[in-house]
């Protein structure tokens, strides 16, 4: 299977129209400026001005992928994002680098824990979050060649899971249930999938949803999970606050629903920085974490 | 090399024009007149004798581009479409109404507009991607990017400085209304901006600095670009706020007016010759 880097630079070759941004965040894609030429631009530590050059070249018709630390990316550049790129609907590809947990050790000023939150808010994007790398290269060639703006939290960890392809506007249903159903995006895919087997193992009859795609949202398979179980779990490395906590409870009231879910995600703080494994088990998000905090939640509410 | 008599004329006969209108939109809710005025003749000057744009070329890769980054000096703009045959005059008429869409700041929904601007310090970097664009094509026609001078205290300007200095944008050119106030605030006093000229040198661009109502100057320094070959260029147009109404000019409180429709009247006269014009309506003072 292609790498993130892989496919840029097919994308890349096989259309001019594409090129490649980034403020100086080369790591994953250093092996592109010979490649691409002078359609690898860095314009250095500089978010706000990528993107609005970004804005103009999609003007005349380019489409940038613009690479760049999540954080930096649409917390500095916010404004360009939204005036540049959003008020001008153009097809400006947002590519945010370790994202929620994935920023591990470097501590709260790289935590991207909005991004869900800020980029939905913004009219005529796309927000994309991949489960792992799979679930990515699986998703970006159709991020790419839509021709809305758009959002991808990158997701670059490989696990196991074996994805169903790709399809525009569909969340993955990994399995359906009657007591817990789990809703997910992003790297706590693979935690959430452990919770769903542990609880499995408690007699549960357990569903599990990957949404994918943030936004437009698949409203029918939020709907379905919340109508055929007892419980619903959003689980997210984000703020409580404007992600997919909020998204179900605006599901629920555009349908008149009440419904008992537990959010799982940072409420009104951010997290603490180690390595990543020990950020999961102090705060509480690792599969085993999530079931426990699941059946604590059940035998709260019976 | 000079502009004819008669080009010269015809930049005069313009501007003039050009004033009446932005005049006529500062009534009926009004307009931020004083940045219109001092850009109007640059502006003239640059859709009369310097980009290569008309109607039928804006389809076209190898036209020239223009963006206005400070945007509430939109009406110079207007009124120069209006005279160029882009837009009808009754447009005007529709400022501030919700059946068009002239507004204080400009949009891509009136054709000849580049793109929209209105928040500071966006349009140098958008039109850095549009001189990129055209770098990468081998092409060598021209990105124009007007700048107030208040705008410069917005870092993203900076940014666009330094990455159009490293790409060697050579078609990339700002120029900076310099009419030394922000809001009804002189610059100097606020967030002084000189000595402006080695400000941009040390960013790597190459510069001149003129007086901006002088069409002779202006067409000799556009007509010098690119000012070296491997920099990007600015010009600095050294302005009146309110320039060709002396009863506003250099006020520091006439930056956004709303007159009365006799205002408007003595205005016309004023521009025209005729004796100043008493100001009663209720000015605009933040500090």
């Amino acid at each position: 299977m292609m790498d993130y880097q892989q496919l840029i630079k097919e994308t890349a070759l096989a259309d001019d129209r594409y090129i490649v941004m980034t403020a100086e965040n080369r790591a994953v894609i250093r092996e592109l400026p010979p490649l691409l030429g002078g359609r690898f631009i860095d314009t250095g530590i500089t978010e706000q001005c990528m993107i609005g050059t970004a804005a103009g070249l999609a003007l005349r018709g380019r489409i940038p992928i613009c690479h760049a630390l999540t954080t930096f990316l649409i917390l500095r550049a916010y404004e360009f994002i939204r005036t540049d790129v959003g008020i001008a609907n153009l097809p400006v590809k947002l590519s945010g680098f370790i994202p929620g947990v994935l920023s591990d050790g470097n501590g709260p000023t790289h935590q991207a824990l909005e991004d869900i939150s800020l980029m939905r808010g913004v009219p005529h994007m796309e927000v994309f979050a991949p489960a792992d790398h799979q679930d990515m290269v699986e998703m970006l060639p159709h991020v790419w060649s839509s021709s809305a703006p758009s959002y991808v939290r990158l997701n670059t960890r490989f696990t196991d899971y074996k994805h169903e392809p790709f399809t525009p506007g569909k969340a993955e249903v990994i399995g359906l249930g009657t007591d817990v159903t789990l809703l997910v995006y992003g790297f706590l895919f693979e935690q959430a999938l452990i919770a769903k087997q542990l609880l499995e193992g408690h007699g549960l009859s357990v569903g599990m949803i990957n949404l994918r795609t943030l936004k437009p949202l698949d409203e029918t398979a939020v709907l379905d999970a919340l109508n055929d179980s007892t419980l619903t779990v959003t689980i997210e490395d984000h703020f409580q606050t404007g992600g997919l906590y909020s998204i179900v409870a605006e599901v629920l009231l555009r349908h008149q629903r009440s419904a008992n879910v537990l959010p799982i995600a940072f409420n009104e703080r951010w997290f603490r920085p180690a390595l990543l494994d020990e950020v999961l088990s102090y705060e509480q998000m690792t599969g085993e974490a999530i079931c426990q905090r699941t059946l604590d939640h059940l035998e709260k509410t019976k | 090399m000079s502009l004819p008599p008669h080009d010269l004329d015809l930049l005069h006969s313009r501007a003039l024009r050009v004033r009446e209108h932005i005049i006529n939109m500062s009534t009926g809710g009004g307009c931020f007149i004083g940045a219109s005025l001092s850009c109007a003749d640059l502006i003239v000057y640059l859709y009369t004798s310097f980009l290569n744009i008309s109607q039928d070329s804006f389809d076209a890769d190898d036209r020239d581009f223009l963006l206005l980054s400070k945007g509430h000096d939109v009406p110079a703009l207007y009124g120069t479409f209006v005279e160029l045959g882009w837009m009808e005059s009754v447009r005007l008429k529709n400022h501030l109404h919700t059946n068009d869409h002239i507004y204080w700041h400009p949009n891509r929904h009136i054709p000849g507009i580049e793109f929209h601007s209105g928040s500071l310090g966006h349009l140098p970097s958008v039109g850095l991607g549009i001189a990129m664009d055209n770098q990468l094509k081998g092409l060598d026609n021209r990105t124009i990017v007007i700048t107030g001078d208040g705008e410069l205290d917005e870092g993203s300007v900076w940014e666009a400085m330094l990455v159009a200095s490293a790409y060697k944008l050579k078609n990339y050119t700002v120029v900076v209304d310099r009419n030394a106030f922000q809001a009804n605030i002189e610059t100097e006093e606020l967030i002084p901006l000189e000595p402006l000229d080695d400000k941009f040198k040390a960013f790597g661009c190459s510069v001149r600095r003129i007086d901006g109502h002088d069409f002779v100057q202006l067409d000799e320094a556009f007509s010098a670009l690119p000012f070296a070959e491997d920099k990007p260029s600015v010009i600095i147009c050294d302005t009146v706020r309110g320039k060709g109404l002396p009863s506003i000019e250099r006020r520091a409180d006439r930056w956004f007016v709303n007159f009365s429709e006799e205002e408007i009247q003595g205005l016309h006269r004023e521009l025209h010759g005729g004796e100043t014009t008493t100001l009663t309506s209720e000015t605009l003072t933040v500090r």
